[in-house]
């Protein structure tokens, strides 16, 4: 489940008592609630699943990834037993 | 500081360095479930499947609450929408999958008012302009939309619209996978955990799954190069005998997730036991209202109380959704059961595993 | 008359029409159910080697050597005005480039209009006078009508049926079931703007963007294109159901597998956008004012020159190659380097959002 796409919010407003923002997703103008990103600011990017903001994304590159790709490089070169090839 | 979110996680190159270090690494044949039909859909829609070395078995797990939602509870939305005091909202996914009668597109056919919404909050606004209507929104999927769906009932509460109400059947992840491990003939070697859901609860909660049942559990995105990651991280556990949680979508995921999301749950949520599709009676594995919300309850309301509805016996999706078979293993699979004429919810959802086997035709 | 009646066996009706009682929404998407529709219903009791052939628009025989092609569509479109055009330019087009698309110059047009009561009547003259735009635009008359008014509640506003008609130079061949192995697949511009536009007009989903229908008459830039390239195979306009159906018809039809390039395929960010938010895929939204063009490798350079001359073209890519005589299957090679097949529409477009 769970279509989630970022995000970066260009309004916020209130509407009749509860929090929301306009964001923009490249072209495109979406009505989000920010009822659980109380703390979400103009710019910010959101993780925006049902017209809701789950989540206010960190501005990190895939570095989890980067990270990875570096370890096993370390992990093929001290286990090369391990490595196929 | 520029923010930069929207970096190419698509990007082939990075998919394609994963992809060549995942069959570096691999030495012996894995099972690798995906909880999240969100994940199987990009998985067949990039063909990462076509990546990955033969001894990585993907299995798709029963993360889709189109599929997992039961017979009753759909049988109760067509109870509802065929009420012409009702207008019946849903996410669009939840209007073909067949209850035991018929399904909500057909009743729409027949002059139900079913109208599709992109979010909760639109069904709101649908009672506050129809307000000699009742309005019910169908209350599906896992923990990703009841923030949502929270927001929604405590707008309603807040501005006196008393003519919304839910049709609560929300489930939610951890019960089900402690279920699938504890299937003696399953033998998923390792989690992808499904990101969105963990965008909201955070993975401290996998933590003592991964340790009781000796399972790595790796958080992972819907992205080509997320994905990829998630499954890279887990098989390096696998290799390496490490059974841990890692999280492989640190941009929209930490540890503890969003509390002020898991506090709105707590507000007008908590859990209940619930029937799922395919599998059965889950204890404490749904999202019912608490009582300062119950008034909220279209259940109450409107005085529903289906009796139990037995699930076809051609239709092997409850299997399917454990991952103790594959769709095409399935004799019904492409021949009595198609997503014109499905018999069960996961050729229907286009983001259940049968539906997806179908339309990216794998093995053909 | 052979070959006529091994298309009439192909159309024989794969799965009877009986797991729906009723029609559905789904029935007019373009897609399978479309199909089903009129394989098990229509083509069964209309049938005849006009209608079977499923191109878009009839061929008929004439003394003079030029031959009669005539088309018809009914448009309903909900609401009626949508950014880019509106019901009266949807209906004057659709016709249009069916007839177009046969490679025939279109000579005239008929129109029907059914019109509830209480359509504003300066709405109708708007719609109108947009039909008028379209057709000087078009270069062609509409020559005979018709007007029906409903009770309140049994139609939308206002349903346009429109017939059209126009003469296929003798010589000239186009049609479905032409493409030939080795043949290039060109698209004249950006995909799925128009099946986005209405989404949007419809105003539920809560999301605003610059998407415009791209609603167009194409029979200028379908004659101009033909005068300098003869040897086109098929021509069709990837209507309902968008490219990835348009395709797979014509792939059926002519007994080939396609082959797509998923990095070539022109789709405008904006769409892409709502698409990724809605959980819809551009290749199946509808399109009005593009067309699929299949023809000899050799000419296919030259061919998106003149295209891309054009007001209507200027976007226009060479998006795959059609392969090995086979069962009509349609592949996109992704910017991974997999392949996934493309299957048509089921049924009606729903938003997902889990």
């Amino acid at each position: 489940m769970c279509l989630g796409i970022p995000g970066k919010i260009i309004e916020i407003y209130n509407f009749e008592g509860t929090p929301m923002c306009k964001v923009d997703l490249g072209g495109a103008q979406q009505e989000v609630c920010i009822a659980a990103t109380p703390e979400a600011k103009l710019g910010d990017y959101v993780l925006v699943h049902a017209g809701f903001a789950l989540n206010i994304l960190t501005d990190e590159e895939a570095q989890a990834t980067l990270d990875l790709l570096r370890q096993i490089e370390d992990f093929n070169a001290a286990h090369p037993e391990l490595s196929r090839d | 500081m520029t923010s930069s979110i929207p970096v190419d996680h698509r990007s082939p190159a990075l998919t394609l360095k994963l992809a060549e270090q995942i069959n570096a690494v691999i030495t012996r044949p894995w099972n690798i479930m995906e909880i999240c039909g969100g994940q199987t859909h990009a998985i067949l829609q990039y063909g990462l499947d076509q990546l990955l070395p033969e001894q990585i078995r993907l299995i798709h797990g029963p993360g889709c609450p189109v599929c997992v939602t039961s017979l009753e509870a759909i049988e109760n939305a067509l109870t509802l929408a065929g009420d012409p005091r009702v207008i019946l909202t849903s996410f669009g996914d939840m209007l073909r999958v067949p209850g035991a009668s018929t399904d909500l597109l057909t009743a729409r056919s027949h002059g139900a008012d079913v109208r599709v919404v992109y979010s909760p909050l639109e069904a709101v606004k649908i009672a506050q302009v129809n307000p000699q209507k009742q309005v019910v929104f169908f209350a599906i999927g896992f923990e990703t939309t009841v923030p949502a769906i929270a927001a929604s009932i405590q707008h309603a509460h807040r501005n006196h619209i008393n003519n919304f109400s839910i049709l609560p059947a929300n489930v939610l992840v951890p019960p089900a996978m402690e279920v699938i491990l504890g299937s003696e003939a399953l033998v998923v070697n390792a989690f992808l955990a499904a990101g969105h859901v963990c965008a909201v609860m955070g993975f401290h909660e996998y933590l003592p799954i991964a340790e009781r049942h000796r399972c790595p559990i790796i958080v992972t995105g819907f992205e080509p190069v997320d994905l990829m990651t998630g499954i890279l991280m887990a098989l390096r556990q696998l290799e390496e005998g490490r059974t841990e949680v890692e999280n492989a979508y640190s941009r929209a995921v930490s540890l503890e997730g969003n509390l002020s999301a898991q506090a709105l749950i707590k507000e007008v949520f908590e859990p209940v036991d619930r029937k799922w599709r395919g599998i059965g009676l889950i204890p404490q594995s749904g999202l019912g209202l608490k009582d300062k919300y119950k008034a909220y309850d279209a259940v109450s309301r409107f005085g529903l109380a289906p009796t139990p509805i037995p699930e076809s016996p051609l239709c092997l999706a409850g299997k399917v959704l454990q991952g103790l078979i594959d769709p095409l293993e399935c004799p019904a699979f492409a021949k009595d059961c198609s997503p014109t004429s499905p018999l069960g919810a996961p050729m229907v959802s286009a983001e259940g595993a049968c539906n997806a086997y179908f339309r990216y035709q794998k093995g053909n | 008359m052979d070959d006529i009646s091994q298309k009439l066996e192909a159309f024989n009706c794969p799965v009877p029409l009986s797991q729906h009682e009723a029609i559905l929404l789904g029935h007019g998407s373009g897609g399978t159910l479309t199909h089903e529709l009129i394989k098990c219903l229509f083509q069964k009791h209309l049938g005849n080697e006009y209608l079977n052939a499923g191109n878009d628009a009839a061929v008929l025989p004439s003394s003079n050597g030029e031959k009669l092609v005539i088309s018809t569509d009914a448009h309903i479109v909900s609401p009626l005005f949508f950014p880019g055009g509106d019901i009266g330019r949807l209906a004057v087009c659709g016709t249009v480039n069916d007839v177009a698309m046969m490679g025939a110059r279109v000579e005239a047009l008929t129109a029907s209009f059914i019109i509830e009561e209480g359509l504003p009547i300066s709405d109708l003259e708007r719609i109108v006078v947009s039909m008028e735009k379209a057709c000087r635009e078009a270069n062609v008359k509409i020559v005979a009508g018709d007007t029906k008014v409903t009770a309140h509640g049994d139609c939308d506003g206002l349903f346009i049926s429109t017939s059209g008609f126009g003469w296929l130079p003798s010589g000239r061949q186009i049609a479905g079931d032409l493409a030939q192995p080795g043949d290039a697949v060109i698209v004249s511009g950006p995909l799925g703007n128009h099946g986005v536009a209405i989404v949007q007009a419809r105003g539920d989903l809560g999301f605003t963007s610059s998407v415009q229908s791209d609603v167009a008459p194409l029979n200028g830039m379908i004659a101009t294109l033909l005068e300098s390239i003869p040897d086109v195979h098929v021509l069709r306009d990837p209507t309902r159901g968008g490219l990835a159906t348009t395709l797979v018809e014509i792939a059926r039809q002519s007994g080939v597998s396609i082959e797509l390039e998923e990095n070539k395929l022109p789709i405008d960010q904006a769409v892409r956008a709502v698409c990724d938010m809605l959980g819809l895929d551009p290749l199946y939204m509808a399109n009005e004012g593009k067309l699929v063009l299949i023809l000899p490798e050799a000419s296919a350079q030259k061919a998106l020159g003149v295209l891309r001359a054009h007001q209507y073209g200027q976007k226009a890519a060479l998006i795959g190659k059609v392969h090995e005589k086979s069962s009509g299957k349609v592949w996109l090679r992704t910017t991974l380097g997999t392949t996934r097949v493309l299957d048509m529409l089921t049924s009606e477009m729903l938003p997902r959002i889990c």
